[in-house]
């Protein structure tokens, strides 16, 4: 996304000026997912691609309805599905929708090192700033949940936005108007905690005694909550994390590191500055040339031939 | 729709989708709503999550509708009936039938004739040489004045009653399970949930799709549990009804205005060759009530097809030449169906084929056949927005289409059509609503309209007939066309055609002008038989009026927030949105659930939230049944003679099954099933083919059209078949590893998805198992390249309707290395 809201943000990486936070009256709104009543179509997945403008290479079928198979660059969200049997014997199909948890603690921002490469907006959603990005991949190593996928195209970080975009302007995100039947619902943090509340009553009437919301206190909760069955064992449903926190490294780095690492980073520019002076600019040599026609003939060749480059981004967490 | 009308007297979904929410238990068996119709099983949700209802799967598969279920039993594919006719029993047994709706609006006490029987299998009249039935034993008795006898207290032994007492004695709970391989705990647990809908205020729907339509006892899949709703009361009533879920938006359509071979529209019959006159046509189209005072509403048909005439021909068609009646083609057979059209193709007897909006080389059976009558012709024109593999037949792309192209003589011509976006006009959904859409987008290239098309081909060849006369021109050169762009009619024109208009001035019992001559109908009940009205399909009469067109409404008001918004586009017949509707209320008028009426008398006329389906000032004691359609009034627990297998539902097994019919070993499968001697023999045997195969949509695609787009190829790429654990482990055959499945007709090579979902069966003590075979992959298009399906499936056709038997049929698997080349 384009970085046009800095007015919003209550959150900034990597930085030490305090964001302005002109609109800190807004609600905070958050996704509330029903996982008990997702027939898992898809309809979400279809919008997500539309409304980005994402299409991932036509894959393989690999044993699993899930497609494609892991997020990526262009899949910003996945559906999930997971055979269960239960202690009665009796055989569930666990579908979930995987993607950014929007966590009121983010992990990724945290670890960011790029200033302004992530963004935490007032209304609580957590924003990659794609052209702040250096493709690091610290974002990756610092979310608990393991979403973000750094593209081998343009060397940047992608993950769902919540759709900032159509939020700033009063629209739900395209996932939520999609869903046939009502299982992605979209509103502020409390509606959708109440609203919650009343599934969990019904579920609980049905016989899912351990059904509740996830919404873990080890983020300070997220902007993406789930309605579960089986709140108890949040893994069952295609390894969700069952007490998801910031990594100690994470938190190391922000805490104790980050002042020295950024010494070192300033160092480093220093360093740049002194070579400018004494050696003049870099310049883009021939051989580097090369490297990036190779490497975007190799992508070509890739979404071609339907390869998924980017599996082994890793299963959920 | 071969059953529900020959139960209730029409042939669609009684309730509509938004009524779904009102169910306090919704049944999807023979279907997967969930999967198939994702954005209309919002209501099955809303019904679980408002009205506290609970839902119930009976299927092979633990589906995506399984998923979100609150009770879930596997059965074995095509064995329904046996499942069904056992509740019944269980019904009737427990007594958990509604009574006095029974008593009232079904046939249970309606005397049947002596001589009507069953047994081993079998009903009374069966000619073993000609493979058919005489019916003529499956009527009632009739009295003097021609009136059914009927014995309300049901004591009579050859009452309705008595003979299902009878016929579905034997299904024990334990048949059932050992025919169906439900475990009886799952089994009678289901009986006992769908009971409890027996009571007046309760109603459960039924929603199934082509899980019971396709297969040889098909349209008695769909009679059963018809039957089962009758016994519980769950007709005409608030979140009750047969709901049958069209897969394609206008699939409703295509039976309403009769696309069918021996189909015209509205429901009317296409003449045989031995009905040469008129009179002689219309002498078995009376419909003389078979109750007193019954309204038997086809008792218009002379109405309706003389309107129908009046809008095909105009002028030409008059009282002298019998309405033009002799222009109609007459059948010599009772059906060309498309099974039929393609025996004919592999024999050389039919030479061209128009293949519009359809893709047979990937949705009729055995792929094989159907690509060796294409070979066979002279030409094909294909008419469609995409590429369709039936338009490419003839070439080879590999083993997936292995076309031997230079020993195919076919002329192709391919036309590319607009898409529905591309066009105005009206869809008509599986709640009979004609809906109005209008042109969203220029269509691409040289794509024309199918108006503009069949528009084209009409002139030139009745400029030819002008021209050089031929065998009889008389149907083309007398057609009216009296449309503004000859070349191409606006939709709307031809929508107005439907309707129907007055031909003179219509007066009213004062004598005042209701209608002036060209004005367009309000209502059906204004067509006449003596050529002053037209109407090209009469139950659409009231769709587009003086008013306007009323199928481009949309006021979504919905008075009682019961899911009727009576402004919101049209619905057939005159608005109707619940059919039956009178059968929600009891005897007196007063509604059965008061929470959730319909209508109800109120003392002068029937008011409430939809179109009465009946007289609007017929009084309550006039004892009229509410199923106007039927000659009885009341709807069908005995179907006379409209089944062609007979007028219970039996259970026969499919034409390739891995047991014999427990019940009647020598009648295993149906015995007047749509079967071709050169396809009986390319039917496997279970020791060969052990395998139980079903095939069934994915809700990533849409049939054939979906893989043509990015968004759902990558959302789902690849052909794959879904198999147990158990015969995975068996077969040595590893998740997502490569497999053949085989049928006698043909093989497929694809990946394999071993799943917990399909657990093997106990069939009469043997263990059973089922492989999944989704149907979406073909050749073109940008998902991957697959076999398709239909690569495997019998040639075989439902008695009564001819839809194939996709759904049960027998396949042998083995673990390959990996894909052919």
């Amino acid at each position: 996304m384009a970085d046009l809201q800095s007015q919003n943000y209550i959150r900034r990486s990597a930085s030490t000026l305090t964001p302005p936070s002109a609109r800190n009256h807004e609600d905070e709104v958050a996704k509330l997912i029903d996982v008990t009543r997702c027939i898992g179509c898809k309809a979400c997945q279809a919008a997500c691609m539309e409304w980005n403008d994402l299409r991932a290479p036509v894959g393989t079928f690999e044993g699993t309805y899930d497609n494609p198979l892991d997020l990526d660059p262009h899949t910003w969200t996945l559906m999930r599905f997971t055979e269960y049997e239960n202690e009665q014997g009796n055989l569930e199909w666990l579908i979930r929708k995987d993607g950014c948890m929007h966590c009121e603690d983010p992990g990724c921002l945290k670890a960011c090192p790029a200033p302004g490469a992530i963004v935490q907006y007032a209304n609580g959603i957590v924003d990659f700033i794609s052209e702040n990005c250096i493709g690091c991949g610290y974002c990756v190593k610092g979310c608990p949940f393991n979403i973000p996928r750094i593209s081998p195209v343009d060397h940047k970080s992608y993950k769902c936005t919540l759709c900032s975009d159509r939020v700033a302007v009063g629209l739900e995100p395209a996932c939520v108007k999609a869903c046939p039947t009502g299982a992605i619902l979209f509103g502020s943090k409390k509606d959708m905690t109440d609203w919650a509340g009343e599934r969990i009553v019904d579920l609980k009437s049905r016989g899912f005694e351990n059904a509740g919301l996830y919404d873990p206190p080890g983020v300070d909760g997220t902007h993406v909550m789930y309605v579960l069955h089986h709140a108890d064992k949040p893994s069952i449903y295609a390894g969700l994390p069952e007490n998801p926190k910031i990594s100690a490294t994470v938190e190391f780095w922000k805490g104790l590191i980050k002042p020295v690492a950024l010494a070192g980073i300033a160092a480093s520019v220093v360093a740049g500055f002194l070579h400018w002076v004494i050696a003049g600019p870099n310049k883009v040599q021939p051989e580097d040339e090369r490297q990036a026609e190779h490497l975007l003939s190799e992508e070509r060749r890739k979404r071609e031939s339907g390869e998924n480059p980017y599996i082994g981004g890793g299963g959920a967490a | 729709m071969a059953s529900l009308a020959p139960t209730f007297g029409r042939g669609a979904m009684t309730n509509t989708w938004q009524d779904i929410k009102n169910a306090n238990l919704v049944i999807v068996m023979g279907g997967n709503a969930a999967e198939a119709h994702p954005c209309g099983f919002k209501w099955v949700i809303e019904a679980k999550i408002e009205n506290g209802a609970k839902l119930v799967v009976v299927d092979p598969r633990f589906t995506r509708t399984a998923s979100v279920a609150d009770y879930y039993a596997p059965i074995r594919p095509g064995t329904d009936i046996a499942f069904l006719l056992g509740l019944i029993r269980y019904l009737l047994e427990k007594d958990k039938i509604q009574h006095e709706y029974v008593r009232a609006y079904s046939n249970a006490g309606l005397i049947v004739k002596e001589g009507f029987a069953f047994e081993d299998g079998l009903f009374s009249g069966y000619d073993q040489d000609k493979g058919d039935y005489d019916k003529s034993s499956w009527d009632y008795e009739l009295d003097e004045q021609g009136f059914a006898k009927v014995d309300d207290t049901w004591e009579h032994p050859r009452c309705v009653m008595s003979l299902l007492r009878a016929h579905v004695a034997r299904y024990t709970p334990e048949m059932v399970s050992r025919i169906c391989g439900t475990p009886q705990d799952k089994y009678l647990h289901i009986c006992e949930m769908i009971a409890e809908t027996a009571a007046p205020d309760k109603a459960m729907t039924s929603l199934f799709a082509l899980g019971w339509t396709q297969h040889s006892v098909g349209s008695q899949n769909i009679r059963a549990m018809a039957m089962v709703q009758l016994l519980l009361g769950n007709i005409g009533v608030a979140g009750g009804g047969m709901n049958a879920l069209r897969g394609h938006s206008n699939i409703q359509g295509l039976t309403d205005v009769g696309l069918l071979s021996n189909l015209m529209p509205g429901y009317m019959v296409l003449p045989s060759d031995h009905e040469v006159t008129f009179d002689d046509y219309m002498k078995t189209r009376q419909y003389k009530p078979l109750r007193p005072g019954q309204t038997s509403y086809w008792q218009n048909y002379r109405k309706f097809f003389v309107s129908f005439q009046k809008s095909m021909f105009g002028d030409a068609a008059t009282a002298e030449n019998s309405w033009a009646y002799d222009w109609l083609p007459k059948l010599d057979i009772p059906l060309y169906d498309i099974i039929k059209a393609f025996e004919m193709m592999n024999h050389g007897e039919m030479n061209g084929y128009i293949c519009q909006g359809f893709n047979p080389q990937q949705a009729f059976p055995d792929r094989g056949k159907i690509r060796r009558g294409l070979s066979n012709l002279k030409f094909l024109v294909t008419m469609d927005p995409l590429d369709t593999e039936t338009s490419r037949f003839w070439e080879n792309f590999g083993p997936q289409n292995p076309a031997d192209s230079a020993t195919i003589k076919t002329e192709v011509f391919q036309l590319p059509t607009t898409c529905f976006a591309e066009e105005e006009g009206s869809l008509i959904n599986s709640a009979r609503w004609l809906q109005w859409h209008w042109k969203a987008a220029e269509p691409p290239g040289k794509a024309k309209s199918d108006i503009w098309i069949m528009s084209q081909l009409f002139h030139r060849i009745r400029e030819l007939y002008r021209k050089e006369g031929g065998a009889f021109p008389d149907p083309i050169l007398n057609l009216s066309w009296n449309y503004t762009d000859p070349r191409e009619p606006a939709a709307a024109e031809l929508a107005k055609d439907m309707n129907g208009r007055a031909r003179v001035d219509i007066k009213d019992e004062s004598g005042a002008t209701v209608l002036k001559a060209g004005q367009l109908l309000d209502t059906f009940a204004r067509l006449r038989d003596d050529g002053t009205t037209d109407s090209g399909c009469w139950i659409f009469t009231g769709c587009y009026t003086e008013k306007g067109n009323q199928m481009a409404r949309r006021d979504a008001s919905d008075p009682r927030e019961q899911g009727i918004a009576p402004n919101w586009a049209w619905a057939w017949p005159a608005n109707r949105r619940i059919l039956y509707n009178r059968a929600s209320a009891d005897l007196e008028g007063n509604p059965w659930n008061p929470a959730k009426p319909i209508i109800q008398w109120n003392g002068t006329k029937w008011v409430g939230i939809d179109v009465p389906d009946y007289g609007p000032t017929t009084k309550p004691s006039e004892s009229v049944g509410p199923f106007i359609m039927n000659a009885e009034g009341t709807a069908r627990l005995f179907a006379r003679d409209q089944m062609v297998e007979g007028p219970f539902p039996e259970h026969y097994e499919p034409l390739e099954s891995p047991v014999p019919n427990i019940l009647h070993p020598k009648v295993s499968a149906n015995p007047v099933a749509r079967v071709f001697a050169d396809d009986r023999k390319a039917f496997g045997s279970p020791s060969e083919f052990p395998y139980v195969a079903t095939t069934y949509r994915l809700t990533e695609h849409f049939h054939f059209w979906t893989k043509h787009a990015l968004i759902n190829s990558i959302l789902q790429p690849e052909e794959f078949i879904e198999i147990g654990e158990a015969l995975a482990k068996e077969k040595g055959i590893a998740q997502g590893s490569w497999v053949r499945v085989a049928s006698k007709r043909g093989h497929i090579v694809c990946k394999a998805y071993v799943t917990k979902r399909i657990k093997p069966l106990s069939i009469d003590g043997k263990p059973t198992h089922v492989i999944g075979v989704p149907l979406h992959w073909g050749f073109t298009g940008q998902a991957r390249k697959g076999y398709g399906a239909n690569t495997l499936t019998p040639s075989v056709g439902d008695a009564n309707s001819q839809t194939p038997e996709f759904k049960a049929f027998l396949v042998d698997v083995r673990s390959v290395s990996g894909p052919e080349v």
